[in-house]
């Protein structure tokens, strides 16, 4: 496992670089939206990894509530800190690339909104993380994560049924997509799964060491002030 | 009485964050017997009493009640009163037993009456119970650990801000529920009440057991 | 299972019984509700025609408020004298107690809804063009599931620093698709533009979803520490 992480972060780097040079020169340029458009190649990958990393949040807890692992509660707190992290960038990409392709900073776009919604729930499931005293956490925190999974495609369906009724412009462009780009964005795509992988892995290693400390502390605490029995 | 212990603790350790509560308590009790649990302030003995009542599950170690470890499916057979009154303090004593009778499934008003009755207090009183003075108090919270019948009784606390008078009399309540057969735990500070009441004296400190007496002196260091 | 719905009913006639008895709850709470609408009518003035459209959202809000102020209450009444060890260390089930609370508080904020109401109706001039009927449906589903999730986030945010703002902080975000429903819904039967069957359905199958969720996990949450 220790060999596996140097060469991810090799492989990162160098996905991220391809794709980096795909999506400023080597993707064509847009025929509507002009250069603007290829934040486009930011957006949506950064979307989808943070997709990713919420369902490894809700695998995480639903393990941690079956088996009470420990190592699953601090995969959740990890992999639900780089979601949110992803969920912000699509955020604030999101905006960027509005304004100057629609004159509008906002709209209530299925996946923005989605996403935005999204972004509350797992930021309201870490502050219960960091709110809450520390021995009934994790569990608390699972039911969280459960809970706010089964919320996600009742807001899907709600958002989409409210964009029925009120149409709005879609950032993220539908329709077809030049080949060319699809295939940067599949670059892309995977350099942000990588690079997400690589962040969320490191955070969960900070996790066990962090614990592992605190435990020690405890037990020399629980050692301490008289001998043995 | 089996020669099974009603109540074994095997290496019970609670940790509240870094602050270690219980360091590894390892004792069992024997059913039909009092035993006064003693220590200064931060020993653990209510954090103990909590462990057994089940409203901590312990960080480490084992704990059996009545045979198993499964402390939900025993729970019935268990009271449990601590030093705040457990009681909503806007209903009156007989309201609030009757619902926490339901609780254990009692649906019958003549027992609630009859375990008020047994404390020395009147059902009738309509008085709500955040009106009592605090000998009726504990006397009221008692009852309400009576309830149920329990085999196994934790008591914290019961004699704290009680008058002396009201404090014999609930020792000497004790003792006749312990010769009726309950195995009684009791957390004090007033050993001497228990003089001549309990079976045994447990002696707790820094979250461990250390020593156990049959009696106790009041020139002991507590 | 007598067993449960017995433990329900009377820890919901206590729970009636002891809010009757200390009318400062109640009294605070109605008055608080009136300053909400009373607030909102200041924000949002506008004409009859705009007011139908924006008036399914500002009650909705308005409710929300008044709700996340009851919820906070809920579970105070058990902390006082530690009464909620009473109820942990009987064989009494965790889900009884969560239903028990969820009803009462359910009746608590429906009160304060039928308080608000028709002070919106009088501020806003508000009248509905499509079925009314449909009005007192979204208000029950809506109801049910801002009081469910509620009660079960007030339980969790006990055991939490800033116990009272992490009620909303963890109940909002959850709640949207169901505030998304109410609030088109209400729109939608005031305005009469289109059908809120839709948000109707959406809202039923949200508070069966939440509700079954909430109930299984409130032993975790009770039994936690």
């Amino acid at each position: 496992m220790k060999r596996v992480f140097p060469i991810l972060a090799i492989l990162t780097a160098g996905l991220l670089s391809y794709g980096l040079y795909g999506a400023l020169i080597q993707a064509p340029t847009e025929q509507t939206m002009g250069e603007v458009q290829r934040i486009f190649y930011y957006h949506v990958p950064s979307a989808w990894t943070a997709f990713c990393l919420f369902f490894v949040n809700l695998a995480a807890s639903i393990a941690y509530l079956v088996r009470r692992n420990p190592k699953a509660d601090a995969l959740a707190l990890a992999s639900a800190e780089v979601g949110v992290v992803f969920c912000t960038v699509v955020l604030v990409t999101g905006p960027i690339w509005a304004r100057p392709v629609w004159g509008i900073w906002w709209t209530w776009d299925l996946r923005l909104t989605l996403t935005l919604v999204l972004w509350l729930i797992y930021v309201s499931y870490l502050m219960l993380r960091r709110f809450s005293s520390s021995g009934q956490t994790p569990l608390m925190a699972a039911v969280l994560a459960v809970l706010g999974a089964l919320d996600v495609p009742l807001v899907y369906f709600s958002i989409w049924f409210f964009r029925t009724q009120h149409p709005q412009p879609v950032v993220g462009g539908g329709g077809s997509i030049d080949p060319r780009m699809l295939h940067v964005l599949l670059v892309n795509w995977l350099a942000f799964m990588c690079f997400g992988t690589l962040v969320c892995w490191s955070r969960y290693r900070l996790e066990m060491v962090r614990r592992q400390v605190e435990e020690t502390q405890a037990l020399e605490s629980l050692l301490a002030a008289g001998g043995s029995r | 009485m089996t020669d099974t212990p009603i109540i074994a603790v095997t290496d019970l350790v609670k940790q509240f964050g870094r602050f270690a509560a219980l360091r590894g308590v390892s004792a069992s009790f024997d059913a039909g017997r009092l035993y006064a649990i003693l220590g200064d302030n931060g020993a653990g003995k209510t954090t103990l009493l909590r462990a057994l009542a089940g409203l901590t599950p312990a960080t480490r170690g084992s704990l059996a009640m009545l045979g198993t470890t499964n402390l939900r499916e025993v729970c019935g057979q268990m009271g449990y009163m601590a030093h705040p009154s457990l009681l909503y303090d806007e209903m009156s004593g007989l309201e609030n037993l009757r619902y926490f009778a339901r609780l254990y499934g009692i649906r019958d008003d003549a027992r609630c009456e009859a375990v008020i009755r047994s404390v020395n207090l009147d059902p009738s009183l309509a008085r709500p119970v955040g009106q009592y003075s605090q000998g009726m108090r504990q006397r009221i919270s008692l009852a309400r650990a009576l309830l149920n019948d329990p085999k196994i009784l934790l008591l914290d606390e019961p004699f704290s801000n009680v008058d002396v008078r009201s404090a014999r009399e609930m020792a000497g309540l004790l003792a006749k529920l312990r010769d009726g057969g309950k195995t009684i735990l009791v957390v004090t500070h007033q050993a001497g009440l228990l003089r001549g009441v309990a079976d045994e004296f447990v002696w707790m400190e820094a979250g461990r057991i250390v020593k156990r007496t049959r009696d106790w002196e009041p020139t002991e260091a507590m | 299972m007598s067993r449960t719905a017995g433990v329900t009913r009377a820890t919901l006639v206590k729970d009636l019984r002891l809010e009757w008895r200390s009318k400062d709850a109640i009294n605070s709470m109605l008055f608080f509700a009136l300053l909400v609408v009373v607030i909102f009518s200041f924000s949002f003035d506008p004409t009859a025609e705009e007011s139908r459209r924006i008036a399914g959202g500002l009650v909705w809000v308005a409710f929300l408020f008044a709700a996340v102020v009851a919820l906070n209450q809920t579970w105070a009444r058990e902390l006082r004298n530690q009464v909620l060890d009473a109820y942990r260390v009987s064989p009494a089930p965790a889900h009884s107690l969560f239903l028990a609370k969820v009803v009462g508080n359910f009746i608590f904020v429906s009160v304060l809804e039928a308080l608000m109401t028709p002070l919106f109706v009088v501020f806003y001039n508000l009248r509905a063009i499509g079925p009314a009927y449909q009005l007192l449906v979204v208000a029950a589903l809506g109801t049910w599931a801002l009081v469910v999730n509620g009660t079960f986030f007030a339980a969790m945010s006990l055991r939490t620093r800033s116990r009272e703002i992490m009620l909303p902080l963890l109940l909002f975000p959850i709640t949207i698709p169901a505030l998304l429903a109410m609030v088109e819904a209400t729109s939608s039967i005031l305005t009469g533009e289109f059908s809120a069957k839709f948000w109707i359905v959406l809202l039923a199958v949200y508070d069966v979803v939440f509700t079954t969720g909430c109930v299984l996990f409130f032993e975790i949450v009770l039994h936690g520490e």
